[in-house]
């Protein structure tokens, strides 16, 4: 006998603020949009609070279901929610870093326009988000992977009144549609093969097949799909284009859907099918393949990027790459637990960062910045916790993630000593340029102009605007500390990115093992079988050893960063000059957009142009209705004429019919 | 006995007559009675087979034209008479206001 917990009402609690100030939050004022926003966000995180505290008490997986939605045949899809240990955790990522940043979000957003558009979108994310988790069949999951599309696409354009946040909103959207796309196959081959697209019932007929070792098959194939769809979403190679440029979007949903929570739904989707993974060996590799190159690819982008957020785009989709590492060589436990402290410190990140950008007035260029640790302390504190925990610094949160990951990159049957090589490359790289961004933001002289003018605060003019005054004018000039209401979340996330890792990859990986291993026990035991464990006295001494390495490569990430920003500002220049023409390739981003733009975009521009638009739409269809129509108005034109109103002539055209009808007679009679 | 086909061609002249008149008049009023010419050439044609085929049909036939004659000279000079008095003219090419 399990109890009810209403877990249907997780979802639907966002969705009921998104709705309530959709619709009337024009009417409202700024305090009660921001409460119903606020609330039902809240009210949600209390909620997973209140079952996690239940948890222990559960037969797992707990399966509620809410309604029939589709039955064909033996078909069937519900309305239907599945919670255990892997929900549980993405549960309260999710509405806890998402309430944070509710929280964050009320100061940041406080003097635009659209405040209760902006917080509609907000919920309706957290709706489609806490859907896609919850869920519990493959397609209500596609549903709420749709959803978060949808409301990331109208966060990132949420200035659309500026061409490039318009543009960037697009973007996301298509490339998602890429990825989609592949998701959408594996689900029709999941219907096809295993009848259903349940969690249980797919995992069951899943595990039951064999390993597909010798050669690529169904569940290859599935997996490689998803794994399309995963990149999408998660901004993997080859279609992480879409990212960096989504950070037009206002900084707290950088924060909450492009860092902290949505992109890594393909991690969770991943760690969600690991059942189909662990039969697939090929699809891992790829996976894993793909996270290292993602890592390494979007780490050195970072290196040389200027745009504070940008960084920590490029950083994202680099951690990105390492939780795909870590799912490819199927230590799926490391991935979620990076995860979940990636959450912490790079939600934390971008906060901070939002609050950097707000106090020197919406410069978001580094090399304006500088200095700013005297103005803004309690951004520069938090933002230094989350720089170490991002830079793998024990005993922050993203040490101990990021060494799980790296260890089982080196450790795991499928992992490799290459994984291993490029991540701690990576993990060197990314250090660098953590400490590069907290040297150019915050020590040195400031170097920009006199604060004061919005760049990013894009005033969208709304003249229903009749809110309480400003708790604070902005745009006054000098560099001033945000509202308190913004350094709450920060200090708290802070705290968590110092102590979110203290759990242990051991024990999280203790808990979620119901989860991920429940499907693997036989064949993990053939492997153990097949090959010697190691002696665990070496093992942990080579641990030790990876550990201290990694760790190494963070410190001479720091102090890298150090020399070169700090000590020796001229230096970075002459390296510049000195690499030239690669410099300039990574400081493009190594053209990809441009080679997307002329390989892809391009042609498809300009097939629609030429053949679509030109040649079939104006000199087809237009042209057959354009010219039937022409061809009827001359004909009538001509007949025109005949109605003259003259009564003579009517009577001569009666007159020539008769003639004509008699004639006809005449002729038929005597034929 | 006058044979049928002089009555049917002294028919055809009048009808041809009458079409003629209605096609180059332009006074309403010589339409008018080109209107009753036709009407009458094809009564004549009308009786005639009537005669000529002992036959009822033709003569009640004619017997309703003459009806319908008779109504439609009451109501067409009416008309006359109503276009003279707005338009005063009697010419039926300035009387053209039925067309587009």
């Amino acid at each position: 006998m399990t109890p009810n917990l209403y877990l249907w009402l997780i979802p639907v609690l966002p969705l009921v603020g998104a709705t309530i100030n959709g619709l009337f939050g024009k009417r409202f004022s700024r305090q009660t949009v921001s409460a119903i926003a606020l609330g039902f966000c809240g009210a949600a995180f209390v909620m997973a609070l209140w079952i996690a505290g239940q948890f222990s008490s559960l037969a797992l997986p707990h399966v509620e279901k809410l309604a029939q939605w589709i039955r064909a045949g033996d078909f069937q899809v519900d309305f239907a929610f599945y919670l255990d240990q892997l929900s549980l955790i993405m549960l309260l990522v999710v509405t806890g870093v998402g309430f944070l940043i509710h929280i964050y979000s009320v100061g940041y957003i406080w003097e635009e326009g659209g405040f209760y558009r902006f917080f509609c979108y907000l919920n309706l994310f957290m709706f489609f988000m806490l859907t896609l988790v919850l869920a519990s069949n493959y397609l209500l999951m596609f549903v709420g992977w749709e959803g978060v599309g949808l409301a990331s696409y109208l966060l990132v354009g949420f200035w659309f009144t500026k061409d490039s946040a318009a543009s960037a909103g697009k973007k996301a959207f298509i490339v998602n549609r890429i990825g989609d796309f592949g998701f959408l196959i594996a689900l029709f081959l999941m219907i096809k093969h295993f009848g259903s697209v349940n969690f249980a019932q797919v995992f069951r007929i899943v595990g039951s097949m064999p390993a597909e070792t010798a050669g690529a098959g169904l569940l290859t194939a599935i997996g490689l799909l998803l794994m399309v769809g995963a990149a999408g979403k998660s901004a993997q190679i080859p279609l992480y284009v879409w990212l960096p440029d989504a950070m037009e979007g206002p900084t707290p949903v950088s924060a909450l859907i492009h860092a902290a929570t949505m992109v890594t739904a393909g991690v969770y989707m991943v760690a969600r099918s690991h059942v189909v993974f662990d039969r697939a060996p090929q699809a891992l590799m790829v996976v894993a393949i793909i996270g290292t190159l993602t890592a390494l690819f979007a780490a050195t982008i970072g290196v040389c990027q200027t745009d504070i957020k940008k960084v920590l785009a490029y950083s994202t989709i680099s951690q990105l790459g390492y939780m795909f590492i870590a799912c490819g060589v199927a230590a799926y436990s490391a991935g979620i637990f990076h995860l979940m402290t990636h959450a912490f410190f790079k939600g934390l990140l971008f906060l901070a960062a939002g609050s950097v950008i707000h106090s020197v007035g919406g410069e978001q260029d580094m090399r304006k910045m500088g200095g700013l640790r005297h103005h803004i302390p309690w951004t520069f504190w938090t933002m230094t916790a989350a720089t170490f925990a991002i830079s793998g610094f024990p005993p922050f949160a993203g040490f101990f993630s990021k060494d799980a990951i790296l260890w089982k990159a080196f450790s795991s049957p499928y992992g490799s000593w290459v994984y291993w090589a490029i991540g701690v490359f990576t993990a060197f790289l990314t250090s660098f340029y953590m400490f590069r961004l907290w040297f150019l933001t915050f020590f040195g002289e400031y170097r920009g102009e006199a604060a004061g003018h919005n760049d990013e605060h894009l005033h969208i003019a709304n003249p229903s605007r009749t809110g309480a005054p400003a708790p604070h004018e902005h745009g006054h000039g000098g560099i001033h500390e945000s509202p308190t209401i913004m350094l709450i979340p920060l200090v708290i996330l802070a705290l968590l990115s110092v102590c979110g890792g203290w759990i242990g990859s051991e024990r999280f990986d203790k808990f979620l093992s119901p989860v991920l291993h429940a499907g693997v026990t036989a064949n993990a035991q053939e492997e153990a079988a097949a090959t010697p464990a190691p002696e665990p006295q070496e093992q942990s001494g080579s641990e030790t050893l990876l550990t201290g390495i990694s760790v190494l490569a963070a410190a001479s990430g720091l102090f890298l960063a150090w020399l070169l920003y700090q000590r020796r500002p001229q230096l970075p220049q002459e390296i510049a000059h000195a690499l030239g023409g690669f410099y300039e390739t990574v400081v493009h981003k190594y053209y990809v957009d441009e080679i997307y733009a002329a390989v892809f975009v391009k042609p498809l521009i300009d097939g629609s142009t030429r053949i679509l638009w030109q040649g079939v739409d104006r000199d087809v269809i237009d042209a057959t209705l354009d010219n039937s129509a022409e061809g009827a108005r001359e004909v009538s034109d001509a007949m025109r004429h005949m109605q003259s109103g003259t009564l003579r002539s009517y009577a001569g055209w009666i007159a020539a019919g008769a003639a004509v009808v008699i004639a006809y007679m005449i002729w038929t009679g005597t034929r | 006995m006058v044979p049928l086909s002089y009555y049917l061609v002294l028919s055809g002249i009048l009808f041809a007559c009458g079409v003629t008149g209605f096609l180059i008049k332009r006074n309403i009023i010589t339409v008018f009675m080109s209107i009753e010419l036709m009407l009458n050439g094809v009564n004549l044609s009308f009786v005639a087979f009537a005669a000529q085929w002992h036959a009822l049909s033709g003569q009640v036939f004619v017997f309703f034209v003459m009806v319908v004659a008779a109504a439609e000279a009451a109501v067409g000079l009416g008309i006359i008479i109503a276009v003279y008095r707005t338009r005063e003219t009697l010419n039926v090419d300035r009387v053209n206001l039925l067309k587009l």
